[in-house]
């Protein structure tokens, strides 16, 4: 693929497009190129990235709501909260160490492709979040959708469709997004536990507290559950959470920074220790399920997310093994997550539409994107 | 009033073979075509609009809801999909041409799991049958629209409901795992699943909020909670509407979201007060409802942290519960303002704007001035943390003057929270009540581009028709 070009206005990004529609040339589009390895590799000669439009637009701390362009790098996002002490609800993962590369993901990026960290189980995940977008279509018209308010219902939800899209159906360029107040305080309560079942009864029995549990982890033989709240709250609260939990096992306290480093490690799927040439796989179920999956797959090392829910599954980058995976997630959904362009170009990467939708889906991809310019080939072969 | 397309002279020719061809998919006692008792079903909750249907159906499966689709779009008959009938935005009206698909008899809780925190429910089950199929083993269902007793689950969805609780637990998008959808043509697709994030493009966000414009939601599996131990309101008076948006601002941004964080206006006060005699002060230009959760000891803690900051802003008056019972009887008053507006006025037009929360003052102040104008009073609720506004217009129905000045009232209202930065729709959906200020907020091509993709899922637009997106320029209905 070319060097990319890095068009340093939404107009001029949308005269590329419109270019590109008109000559039916196919585009790669990304932010800082983070992900290039997530999901199939794009069918494109072209690629045009997002970087050009970068800077938050509008902060209102008192109002829950940032505006920033695609291009953003997240830790700029993060810095500005942080001086307000807030954050990004949905905590999503930093790519590096799971992608390699020395750039940090854009907000365009983690949008484009809905990823949310461990806090997705209490609070939702990225898709929960965009208030508002602004956005280009495939050939070249640039639209809006939400607003920078916590509450609309006006018109449809494109917010939601375009996030996860991964560029397949328009090229975000601004996005306002619902943050909130970071946590006070925090502690991770971690229980010892025998097996993957006595974990996900573990984080069943937190998630069934009224104790607010927002991290729900299984990872080392250990089920993690972390709290964040004011102080007082967070003393309070581990006190009881330890006290229902003490039947499934000693409870040890994991306080402060220590807790957060470990959730990044969760987060960023870097517990996995994946080696570079295996192929990473998410599976999101029901958190019961997960033993299940687990016995499906002897061979993989697994990380359990989202009360067992989200799981991370790391092994060799081959085509049996992707069909195993797909296997033992019946019932759930499934997403090559990274692998070797070898792998992932072979396969599926994310479950087929049943018939009926694939043809609403064929049709609404048209709409956006007439000519099919965009990100060819990134969720589905051919598409 | 809002211009309905003329029906189909063909279909209202054919009545008489479209009821019979209803009448063999569907058992005896679910079509319904005597005009006496398709009279419940000509109006919702914006009950100035009023259209009976051709037929109403009133299936007990998905299966039965297929087959009507599919009939139906054989025909080219149109469809109006149907829960309680609560909606405030005429989301229910009917067409004169068209069949009412009515839900209510779909009202099965199919499934509950507590391990795994979800519950699968057919469409016709109420918000608060959810809560109560739960509640027991002290779980609940998050949305609690104020209409929570009657609505249901199917129209939630449709409309992407939201309620007073959703700053902390977010509105209906936020609280769903997976739909049973059937589409015009008659095929069932179940989207999502038991679980979050499905892989693909996310037709549940979708299809959320949708108005009945896509397709037809027959099962919804939502994310049910576990419950806080408890949770405690207080009150807090100020002496002019700034001043409350100040003290508000001060509550998020030290770093305490409230579960609930409303706002009533001087008018409102009163009415609510007459109505529920909850110890409102009646001197106040604003009050403030604040409630947070947890066990005792957290809720002394957060609300000591709250009274602290409103302490800052010379409040009229700070009262904190000391039990639920005190708590309920500050909220009696709030749940009840559509009621307590009600005894003032034989009719009112319930407003549903969102602003961007620090334009509080400056709305508020034109709304005054604009009632001025239109010599109608107004009333003001606000879920103030969230920014979404809830003008009561008060105007009598029977003097089509006052309606006409009551809905360019709240036309201009809305105007204003596109103009501040806002949007037209907080909660309540467009429908038909908003439907020609569509291109306040959107661009032409913007629209065009929605439209679209409602013919992506119903070329024929036979779903809902002439709801949510003008008249002008529509590829169907326009001709």
């Amino acid at each position: 693929m070319s060097v990319a070009e890095a068009p340093g206005s939404e107009a001029a990004l949308c005269e590329a497009i419109a270019a590109a529609h008109a000559a039916r040339e196919p585009i790669a589009i990304e932010g800082h190129g983070t992900k290039r390895a997530m999901l199939r590799p794009v069918q494109a000669a072209r690629l045009l990235s997002t970087r050009g439009l970068s800077g938050i637009t509008l902060y209102r701390p008192a109002e829950l709501v940032i505006s920033a362009r695609a291009g953003t790098p997240l830790p700029e996002i993060e810095a500005a909260l942080a001086e307000h002490r807030q954050m990004l609800i949905a905590e999503p993962p930093d790519p590096r160490p799971l992608f390699g590369g020395e750039l940090p993901a854009t907000l365009g990026g983690v949008v484009a492709a809905n990823l949310s960290g461990p806090r997705r189980i209490a609070w939702g995940g990225m898709r929960d979040h965009v208030l508002g977008i602004r956005a280009i279509t495939g050939d070249g018209q640039l639209f809006r959708s939400g607003g920078r308010v916590l509450k609309n219902v006006t018109g449809l939800d494109l917010c939601k469709l375009l996030t996860g899209s991964f560029g397949t159906l328009g090229v975000l360029t601004e996005i306002t997004l619902k943050v909130l107040p970071a946590p006070e305080a925090t502690v991770t309560l971690a229980v010892e536990v025998p097996d993957i079942a006595a974990g996900v009864a573990v984080l069943s029995a937190g998630l069934g507290s009224p104790f607010g549990v927002t991290g729900a982890a299984l990872w080392g033989g250990r089920a993690l559950l972390r709290l964040e709240e004011v102080a007082e709250s967070v003393r309070y609260r581990a006190g009881r959470l330890q006290a229902l939990l003490a039947a499934h096992g000693p409870v040890r306290l994991i306080e402060a920074e220590e807790s957060r480093a470990l959730w990044r490690a969760i987060r960023d799927g870097q517990a996995l220790a994946a080696a570079q040439e295996e192929a990473i796989w998410r599976i999101s179920i029901a958190p019961s399920e997960a033993p299940r999956v687990a016995a499906a797959l002897p061979w993989a090392r697994l990380l359990f997310d989202w009360g067992g829910g989200l799981i991370w599954v790391a092994g060799p980058a081959e085509v049996a093994r992707h069909r195993a995976v797909v296997a033992a997630a019946a019932g759930g959904s499934w997403m090559l997550f990274r692998a070797p362009d070898a792998l992932r170009a072979a396969v599926e990467v994310i479950p087929p539409d049943p018939p009926a939708l694939a043809a609403i889906s064929a049709r609404v991809k048209a709409v956006f994107d007439p000519a099919g310019v965009l990100n060819p080939g990134r969720m589905r072969a051919g598409g | 009033m809002i211009r309905l397309p003329d029906p189909k002279p063909e279909i209202l020719a054919r009545r008489p073979q479209i009821l019979d061809g209803l009448a063999r998919i569907l058992p005896p006692d679910a079509l319904i075509a005597d005009p006496a008792r398709l009279k419940p079903y000509e109006t919702d909750g914006l009950a100035a609009y009023r259209q009976p249907p051709l037929a109403v159906v009133l299936p007990r499966s998905t299966e039965e809801v297929a087959a009507v689709l599919r009939f139906c779009h054989r025909e080219g008959v149109r469809v109006i999909p149907r829960g309680a009938g609560t909606s405030l935005s005429g989301g229910a009206l009917p067409l004169a041409d068209a069949v009412v698909i009515g839900l209510m008899r779909m009202n099965r809780i199919l499934e509950v799991n507590y391990a795994d925190r979800y519950a699968v429910v057919e469409a016709g089950v109420t918000n608060l049958g959810i809560t109560r199929a739960v509640e027991e083993e002290g779980f609940f269902y998050a949305p609690d629209p104020s209409s929570q007793l009657a609505c249901m689950i199917g129209g939630n969805v449709m409309m992407n409901s939201g309620g007073a609780h959703c700053l902390k637990y977010g509105v209906t998008a936020n609280n769903l795992l997976g739909l049973r959808f059937v589409t015009i043509e008659g095929e069932v697709i179940d989207i999502g699943g038991r679980y979050p994030d499905a892989a693909g493009y996310d037709w549940l966000g979708l299809i959320t909020g949708s108005e009945g414009q896509l397709g037809v939601v027959t099962e919804v599996t939502v994310r049910i909670l576990r419950a806080a131990e408890g949770a405690r309101a207080m009150l807090a008076a100020f002496s002019s509407v700034p001043v409350a948006g100040q003290a508000v601002a001060a509550i998020i941004g030290s770093g305490i979201i409230p579960v609930a964080l409303e706002f009533m206006d001087k008018p409102c006060i009163h009415a609510c007060e007459a109505f529920a005699q909850a110890g409102y002060p009646l001197d106040a230009e604003a009050l403030l409802i604040i409630e947070v959760e947890g066990s005792e000891a957290e809720q002394e803690a957060l609300l000591a942290r709250i009274r602290d900051i409103c302490a800052r802003f010379d409040p009229i008056s700070l009262k904190v519960a000391d039990s639920a019972e005190q708590s309920a009887a500050i909220w009696k008053g709030r749940k009840g303002a559509f009621g307590a507006i009600g005894r003032l006025s034989p009719d009112y037009l319930c407003m549903d704007g969102t602003i961007p929360t620090g334009e509080l003052p400056r709305v508020l102040a034109r709304i005054g001035e604009l009632s001025q104008h239109y010599g109608l009073p107004v009333a003001n609720v606000f879920h103030a943390g969230d920014g979404n506004l809830h003008p009561l217009i008060m105007f009598d129905a029977n003097d089509p003057d006052s309606l006409r000045r009551a809905e360019a009232f709240g036309a201009e209202i809305l105007k204003l929270c596109v103009e501040v930065g806002g949007c037209l729709t907080g909660e309540h959906g467009v429908g038909i009540e908003k439907r020609d200020l569509m291109g306040v907020q959107f661009s032409r091509e913007e629209l065009k581009l929605q439209r679209a993709i409602k013919s992506a899922f119903d070329p024929l637009w036979l779903l809902n028709p002439a709801k949510v997106f003008p008249l002008e320029d529509n590829p169907v209905l326009a001709a």
